[in-house]
């Protein structure tokens, strides 16, 4: 994938969504970046240090806890518009882990963001790159969502969700020039993370950035970042539960 | 079909409820496509087409993402790609119509390739006017990027030996056009944005065998090759080959090679029985799937050096068949597979005949870069024609072919661009696969008149292709 000329980024506030668009645009300026997300001071702020970088920046607005809403909202997004080459699918929240299994408002935001949002934004942005034939989505998951564990499972169940639908989609749309990717980062320190404490292997947005660059131009389906989570997460994967429940994970 | 009365040009349009729009023996197959270069594939529906009505058929019923036609897809970029659209392979439209043997007129089907009528015609005494470095190239398509070749400060480029196109433009119609009026000087050049080219009638270029006399000579550096290219016009054909890789004094060390068709009495003896005869076979195949990376700066450098020493310091005279002095890759079938699957860029740039720094500046930037370039290639050219985006200008024109994947090389070139831009400089969309719509319209100056033709033979935009939509024509 080369010659990246306009994003869509659903989750536009997301620090790895805008450490990835920083890339492209180091690489050319000039970048049409079109920023779904809720319609707050910081979108704004985004938005603008963004055009003050060079960007051709242009704002949706997108919330993905009313399910009718955003379903409108994001099929505005891929109506009309010069071609698209990347959609970008980084919205998620981590929330409260307890909260999220006990709570059942908690656990269904959780998978209202993170899960059917993804799944909403798969199809319609599938439905108009196969139209375009061509382009790109990246699906910002996780390693959580890899072999979900008991300190972060329904994050990591949401993940897990969104994960094997785009990697399923990957494969649907792989005779309609359309590529999908999907990114499995481990810890990075961003907003969503604040306040926790960073384990080994944690990393900034930016490296996450250069993986899905990297990952768009070797045309991979997956990509882990650090690419040394892979062989972690290998081990850990076929791990036998009784081991795998008193590991500090 | 309903033949239109006395309307200037047109031949006659053809009902679009066709009842063959159904008939599944013709439909599309969805299918990716890249250029040359093998990069940025895109998905369209692709129709093989064998008569006219077809075509005509599949122009008006172009949904919103359009329609394209694609020849034997030589151009690197995404020239001849239309993703999410409609693309006419040509290939199957390859009848040769009519020869007139005493003055060299032909006139043939787009989808007919140099190879074809350089086989047929040349055993008559009749070479193809200009010959891009592959016989694998559609008369459509060259007529399209407005191709040139190694005698184009002579003979200018294919537009110029065209002398008639008939073209199936965006309203459906068939039209006869003829060499001079705007929308014939649209297409040449046109990069295939007014309309599918059906036919053309061309006129070959005579001559007497089909063997090359060849001066070749060995040039120190740039200076030396550009220098040695100021007496190109004592011959009809002249390229160097440029080793981008050397460095310092030896920066830009060149092979000159310059030649014409022998007489007949100029041939060895064995030969004059039979001057024309033309062979030519492919002897090596490139496997598929060759790794990536495997033409670095070192296997190249070494390519490079070998080629060079081989090369004679000064040699004249030595003859040289067709193929061998114009076609030199067509003997390895799919050489491009040798980039691997990342694929590879061609970079054509074309500066003023008196900013021949700027040219220096791309060399030095790839020697000092160390950026592998296997066969970059350096010619003067002559005169430009009226084509609104045609490449050709008198200057100095500099080939390279460069992997592609590395985010540094787009860089690279993008900085490049700027400076060929400062000169008056421009790219060929025939090589291109990265410039932006800013730099294509300030290197094609004559862009809005173009449009303003294009727009009058195509108001609703049927005709489109991804080179169209990345930069913007
Ligand atoms: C090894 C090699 C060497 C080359 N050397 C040279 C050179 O020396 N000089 C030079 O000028 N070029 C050179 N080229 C480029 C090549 O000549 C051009 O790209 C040419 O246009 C390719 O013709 P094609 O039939 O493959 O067309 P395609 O690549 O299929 O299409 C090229 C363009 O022509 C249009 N087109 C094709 N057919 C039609 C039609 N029937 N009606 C309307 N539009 C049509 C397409 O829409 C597209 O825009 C070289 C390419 C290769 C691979
Ligand atoms: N940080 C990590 O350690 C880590 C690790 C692996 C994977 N990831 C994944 O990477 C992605 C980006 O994370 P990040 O670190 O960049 O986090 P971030 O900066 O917190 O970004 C999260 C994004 O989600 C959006 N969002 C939250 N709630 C929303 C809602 N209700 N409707 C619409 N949008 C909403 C946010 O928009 P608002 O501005 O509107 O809140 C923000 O743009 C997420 O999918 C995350 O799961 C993160």
């Amino acid at each position: 994938m080369q010659n990246v000329q306009r994003v869509v980024v659903i989750g536009g506030t997301s620090a790895i969504a805008l450490a990835t668009v920083r890339e492209w645009m180091s690489q050319r300026p000039g970048l049409q970046v079109v920023l779904a997300a809720r319609p707050t001071p910081a979108r704004a702020d985004v938005a603008n240090e963004l055009r003050g970088e060079g960007a051709v920046v242009s704002e949706h607005d997108l919330e993905l806890t009313d399910p009718t809403l955003a379903r409108a909202q994001i099929e505005t997004v891929f109506a009309g518009g010069p071609d698209i080459d990347v959609v970008l699918v980084a919205a998620g929240v981590l929330g409260d882990q307890e909260a999220a299994w006990t709570d059942v408002d908690a656990a269904l935001r959780m998978t209202d963001i993170n899960y059917r949002g993804a799944v909403l934004v798969g199809v319609l942005a599938g439905r108009r790159l196969r139209e375009q034939g061509h382009g790109a989505m990246v699906l910002l998951s996780s390693v959580a969502g890899e072999r979900v564990r008991r300190s972060n499972f329904a994050y990591g169940a949401s993940k897990a969700g969104a994960d094997g639908f785009y990697l399923g989609l990957g494969e649907a749309l792989r005779g309609d020039g359309v590529h999908v990717l999907v990114v499995r980062p481990g810890f990075v320190r961003s907003p969503m993370t604040e306040g926790l404490p960073s384990p080994p292997l944690s990393q900034d947005p930016s490296q996450v950035a250069r993986a899905v660059i990297d990952g768009l131009a070797h045309g991979r389906r997956i990509a882990w970042s650090p690419p040394a989570m892979r062989w972690v997460m290998a081990g850990l994967r076929h791990l036998p539960y009784p081991l795998f429940r008193r590991l500090p994970v | 079909m309903a033949w239109a009365s006395s309307a200037s040009c047109v031949v006659y349009s053809v009902g679009m409820t066709s009842a063959r729009a159904g008939d599944p023996a013709r439909a599309g197959v969805r299918r990716s496509l890249t250029g040359w270069g093998r990069t940025a594939a895109s998905v369209a529906d692709v129709f093989t087409v064998d008569d006219d009505e077809q075509v005509a058929m599949l122009v008006g019923s172009a949904g919103r993402r359009g329609v394209l036609a694609r020849g034997l897809g030589r151009s690197y970029g995404d020239a001849a790609q239309n993703a999410g659209g409609l693309v006419l392979d040509m290939t199957a439209r390859r009848a040769i119509l009519q020869v007139d043997e005493a003055t060299g007129v032909v006139e043939v089907e787009a989808g007919v390739s140099m190879d074809q009528l350089i086989r047929e015609l040349l055993p008559l005494g009749w070479f193809v006017p200009v010959s891009p470095g592959t016989r694998q190239v559609t008369v459509g398509g060259a007529i399209a990027a407005d191709v040139h070749g190694k005698n184009h400060h002579r003979d200018g480029s294919f537009g110029a030996h065209v002398q008639e196109l008939t073209l199936v433009t965006g309203d459906g119609r068939v039209r006869r056009v003829v060499a001079g009026e705007p929308l014939f000087w649209a297409t040449v050049g046109g990069m295939g944005l007014t309309g599918v080219i059906l036919r053309a009638r061309i006129r070959m270029k005579c001559v007497r065998t089909s063997t090359l006399l060849v001066d070749t000579r060995r040039c120190a550096n740039l200076d030396d090759v550009l220098a040695q290219m100021e007496d190109d016009d004592r011959y009809d054909y002249s390229v160097a080959w440029v080793d981008c890789l050397a460095r310092g004094a030896a920066l830009g060390r060149s092979v000159l090679t310059r030649g014409r068709f022998a007489t007949v009495d100029e041939l060895p003896a064995p030969r004059r029985d039979h001057p024309l005869t033309f062979t030519s076979r492919t002897r090596l195949a490139a496997p598929p799937g060759w790794p990536n990376g495997l033409l670095n700066r070192y296997s190249v450098g070494a390519f490079n050096e070998a080629w060079f020493r081989k090369a004679p310091r000064a040699r004249m005279g030595q003859p040289q068949s067709v193929g061998a002095f114009f076609h030199p890759l067509d003997g390895v079938a799919g050489w491009n597979r040798i980039y691997g699957s990342s694929g590879f860029l061609q970079y054509q740039v074309l500066v003023p005949l008196d900013s021949p720094d700027a040219i220096r500046q791309v060399v030095a930037s790839f020697s000092s870069n160390g950026l592998a370039s296997f066969l970059s290639v350096l010619k003067r050219m002559g005169s430009g024609n009226p084509g609104y985006l045609s490449f050709p200008r008198p200057g100095w024109t500099l080939t390279l072919d460069i992997p592609a994947g590395d985010p540094a090389t787009g860089m690279l070139l993008d900085r490049l661009d700027e400076k060929i831009l400062e000169v008056g400089g421009r790219s060929y969309f025939a090589k291109d696969s990265r410039m932006t719509a800013r730099s294509a319209h300030a290197m094609y100056p004559r862009l809005s008149e173009w449009r303003e033709v294009r727009d009058r033979f195509d108001p609703n935009g049927v005709f489109t292709s991804d080179l169209a939509r990345r930069v913007q024509l």
